[in-house]
């Protein structure tokens, strides 16, 4: 045998790997998603199980149907953070962009007087702008994404301001508007579940924005900068521009909330907005995505978009006062984020 | 060179770089053969991992060339090198801790079906698994990574770098994490690697496992490349030689006794689940007591507990005789235990603020006045003070210690923790990332500190360090203190066989 052990320095000569209870690790690892969407689909229920014995009146079809038309437009922008918040980024403007959006379909269509597809279009289009600008200050000139967003949220709400002379716009030369959100497409062909199309969009956004997160390189990275950016730079991965990707595609789905709200009310109001993007926030983390990246799923944010909205909606039927409602979203946001702590710490 | 060797896979000539001034590789010159296992030596800080970075693509040199088969080349990102066939497993391990192993393997390279639309994760595995096969390892490359042992993530690596069909591979202390039949399984793969005509740079302290594995040795010191010897025939008291650049320093403080001064810290039977077992110590007035042992021995671990930071399952810990209840690092504070934690910048200062403030922190009360007024005047007079007594090198009281070299730093928490009026001092690697001359001062800085009757606890990697200064030597091996060497005793080698001494393991 050589020589004895003669390391002078023994920094970096490490112990033997401690075996790690692996079972354990795995329960807490891979499993916390799967946990807390159950968790929080189990919390939907009870709640739903509580107004309807509280009420008479929560259970009834048209109620519901409010309830799900509320959901739709936070849902959208749920979906929308969703992609952001698992980068472990956040975005802040993404009430005031959902309104730029509108602002700007309102623009196409009632100032230029353009057909509905291309209104569709433009709403879409700047919200994917507005996305790509966050991205770029992100990403390129490296602005705290809490900072660059929060700067993006009061610009577009100042910006909306201005191109709509701060009045609402009406879409009173494009008839159809109103459609997109308030019909119901499954109504027509099942009278029996009225379910605006508002809500159907959202569905399809979240089946969409599953299949992105899940099967496709853009969503693969997503979690990938949320679980450790360095390494994905370090593999020769341009960060850079897949973080203003995955900005970008959180633009777009703004810009469809921005759709949604402008044909639920039929105009759009251009000093609407601000306030939304924390729900939406609330509804993401409710849903299980972790603040600190890397873990997130779709269905756990629409779970969350519906806890949020059956809360408001069952509270308001129980004719608590509003004030007392928002109190109570208050805790129930900090007791999900606690719930999550306390199983990180856990894990750890 | 002798001319029988085929031409050169790497050469790396007159290379430099420097960090904010500060120059961490010097004029290095490197040499890798196709085939060959290539060990790179040096002191922690001697520049191996800095110059492995460089040829990574992670940092930018300043000056110097690079050649790859004779022929210069730019290595301006990651990419660039895994592109020139140049892989690195790194000593941190990079990785995505909710992602699988495949997916983790062939990051910024998924295979893609559907016109390149959607992932092609049945693939994706098929290519991780056949890596697996090669390596002889037993993993599912769905498994995510965050639920693996160290261990394995680091095997993930070693696979990630080989998926590279690299022609050059990098490896920083590849073995830290492994035992020995992980170790076996590396080399098995290695020297797979090797017929093939791959080029390996293994970077290592281990001697034992560098005479079976390696055909050529550079060594460095201080950035500086020294030497390159063939393994075979040079021994280890010339690769040590030319690491220290100077003699083995047997224990140097026999200074004055202290065997009989005052007890001012004692700790029994303290235990904090597998990190801690049952470790009793004690420290006199006017000592240094060095911890030696490897790295996750559980030295800092003590020290944590000692001062309050983690909660302990028992123990008990008396100061100047009497039994204290600490809770908090508050606490403990208030017995007059400071602790200089190995990571001065998170846990240490507030590297955003002045001089003067970092040095108030602790003692921020003293300065209040009437109507809770800081006395500005009175921070900066004592604050000045201390720049004074420690020869703290800075422009002023109000620099940003962010600007300033690591050994001032540290004589900022040094001095912060000596106005809050501690006189037992637990050190954790008071000389990490201080460069040469700044770690004399420090040592006189510590040895002026006993003299005046404080006592220290000194954690150390660095052997050298623990047996210059230390009254008394105390070894840790898995959470257990394996023995307490003094005087003659205290040898290089007694600490390192008391420093591998496992529960399981006979020791060596």
């Amino acid at each position: 045998m050589g020589p004895r052990i003669v390391n002078r320095t023994m920094t970096e000569q490490a112990s033997l790997a401690r075996p790690s209870p692996l079972a354990a690790l795995k329960h807490t690892l891979v499993k916390p998603a799967t946990r807390q969407k159950a968790m929080a689909f189990a919390s939907l229920l009870v709640l739903m199980t509580f107004f309807s014995l509280a009420s008479p009146n929560f259970l009834q079809t048209g109620n519901l149907v409010s309830i799900l038309q509320s959901t739709a437009v936070n849902g959208v922008l749920a979906i929308a953070c969703t992609f952001v918040i698992i980068t472990a980024g956040i975005d802040l403007s993404v009430g005031t962009m959902m309104t730029f959006c509108s602002v700007m379909a309102g623009v196409v269509l009632t100032y230029w007087g353009m057909p509905l597809p291309l209104g569709i279009v433009a709403a879409i289009f700047f919200g994917a702008l507005c996305g790509f600008t966050n991205g770029v200050l992100i990403a390129k000139l490296k602005i705290p994404p809490f900072i660059a967003t929060l700067g993006m949220m009061m610009l577009l709400k100042g910006l909306s301001l201005v191109i709509s002379g701060t009045k609402p716009i009406y879409f009173n030369d494009t008839p159809d508007f109103p459609v997109i959100s308030q019909e119901s497409l499954i109504g027509y062909f099942i009278p029996a579940l009225p379910i605006p199309n508002a809500v159907l969009i959202m569905f399809v956004i979240a089946v969409l924005a599953s299949i992105v997160l899940n099967k496709t390189l853009v969503g693969r990275y997503t979690f990938a900068l949320g679980s450790n950016e360095e390494a994905v730079r370090l593999s020769g991965v341009n960060v850079a521009f897949w973080k203003i990707v995955v900005y970008s595609i959180s633009g777009a789905i703004c810009g469809v909330a921005g759709l949604l709200i402008a044909s639920r009310l039929n105009s759009a109001q251009p000093a609407l907005g601000q306030g939304y993007e924390l729900d939406a926030i609330a509804a993401v983390v409710i849903g299980g995505t972790s603040l600190s990246g890397g873990t997130g799923t779709i269905l756990g944010t629409i779970i969350g978009a519906f806890i949020m909205s059956v809360l408001t909606n069952g509270l308001r039927i129980m004719s608590v006062a509003q004030e007392w409602q928002t109190v109570l979203t208050g805790l129930i946001i900090i007791l999900a984020v606690y719930t999550d702590i306390l199983r990180r710490g856990k894990a750890a | 060179m002798t001319s029988v060797h085929p031409p050169p896979l790497i050469s790396i000539r007159g290379l430099s770089k420097s960090f904010a001034g500060v120059r961490a590789l010097e004029n290095c010159q490197f040499e890798l053969l196709p085939g060959e296992v290539h060990a790179l030596m040096g002191e922690n800080g001697a520049g191996k991992s800095t110059l492995m970075k460089v040829l990574a693509g992670v940092y930018q040199r300043d000056a110097g060339e690079i050649l790859l088969d004779g022929r210069a080349i730019e290595i301006d990102s990651p990419r660039a090198a895994q592109a020139h066939g140049i892989g690195i497993v790194h000593q941190e391990l990079h990785l995505m801790s909710h992602l699988s192993a495949a997916q983790n393997i062939f990051i910024g390279r998924e295979p893609r079906r559907g016109l390149g639309l959607f992932l092609d994760d049945d693939a994706l595995d098929a290519r991780a698994r056949r890596i697996f096969e090669r390596m002889n390892l037993a993993l599912d490359p769905r498994t995510p990574v965050g639920t693996l042992t160290v261990a394995r993530q680091q095997m993930v690596e070693i696979a990630k770098a080989l998926s590279f069909d690299s022609r050059v591979l990098i490896m920083d202390e590849p073995t830290a994490a492994l035992n020995n039949e992980e170790v076996a399984d590396l080399f098995r793969i290695i020297r797979q690697l090797k017929a093939q005509g791959v080029g390996i740079v293994y970077i290592s302290h281990k001697m034992d496992e560098l005479q079976q594995i390696a055909d050529r040795v550079t060594v460095m010191r201080d950035g500086k490349t020294i030497a390159t010897l063939p393994m075979a025939g040079t021994s280890v008291e010339q690769i040590i030689g030319m690491m220290v650049g100077r003699e083995l320093a047997a224990m140097t403080n026999e200074a004055p006794d202290t065997s009989r001064n005052e007890v001012v810290l004692e700790v029994r039977g303290l235990n904090r689940g597998k990190a801690i077992r049952d470790v009793n110590f004690t420290l006199r007035k006017g000592e240094i007591l060095g911890f030696a042992g490897l790295m996750g021995a559980g030295r800092t671990e003590v020290a944590r507990a000692v001062f309050g930071a983690d909660r302990v399952d028992s123990g008990e810990i008396r100061v100047r005789g009497a039994t204290v209840a600490i809770g908090s690092p508050a606490d403990a504070v208030a017995h007059g235990i400071g602790y200089l934690s190995e990571d001065r910048k998170h846990f240490g200062l507030a590297t955003g603020l002045d001089v003067e403030t970092n040095i108030a922190l602790a003692s921020m009360r003293r300065f209040l006045r009437f109507g809770g007024l800081v006395d500005a005047a009175a921070t900066r007079a004592t604050a000045e003070r201390f720049v004074r007594q420690l020869q703290i090198k800075t422009p002023s009281v109000e620099q940003q210690v962010v600007r300033l070299s690591g050994g001032n730093q540290q004589k900022i928490v040094i001095s912060k923790w000596l106005l809050r009026d501690c006189d037992i001092l637990f050190f954790d690697e008071p000389t990490r990332g201080i460069d040469v001359g700044a770690k004399a001062e420090i040592y006189k800085l510590l040895n002026a500190l006993v003299a005046q009757g404080k006592a220290i606890v000194m954690i150390s990697s660095e052997l050298s360090e623990v047996l210059a200064l230390s009254h008394r030597i105390v070894v840790m091996c898995e959470g257990r203190i394996t023995g307490e060497l003094r005087g003659a005793d205290a040898t290089q080698e007694n600490i390192m066989q008391l420093a591998t001494q496992r529960e399981s393991m006979s020791p060596a």
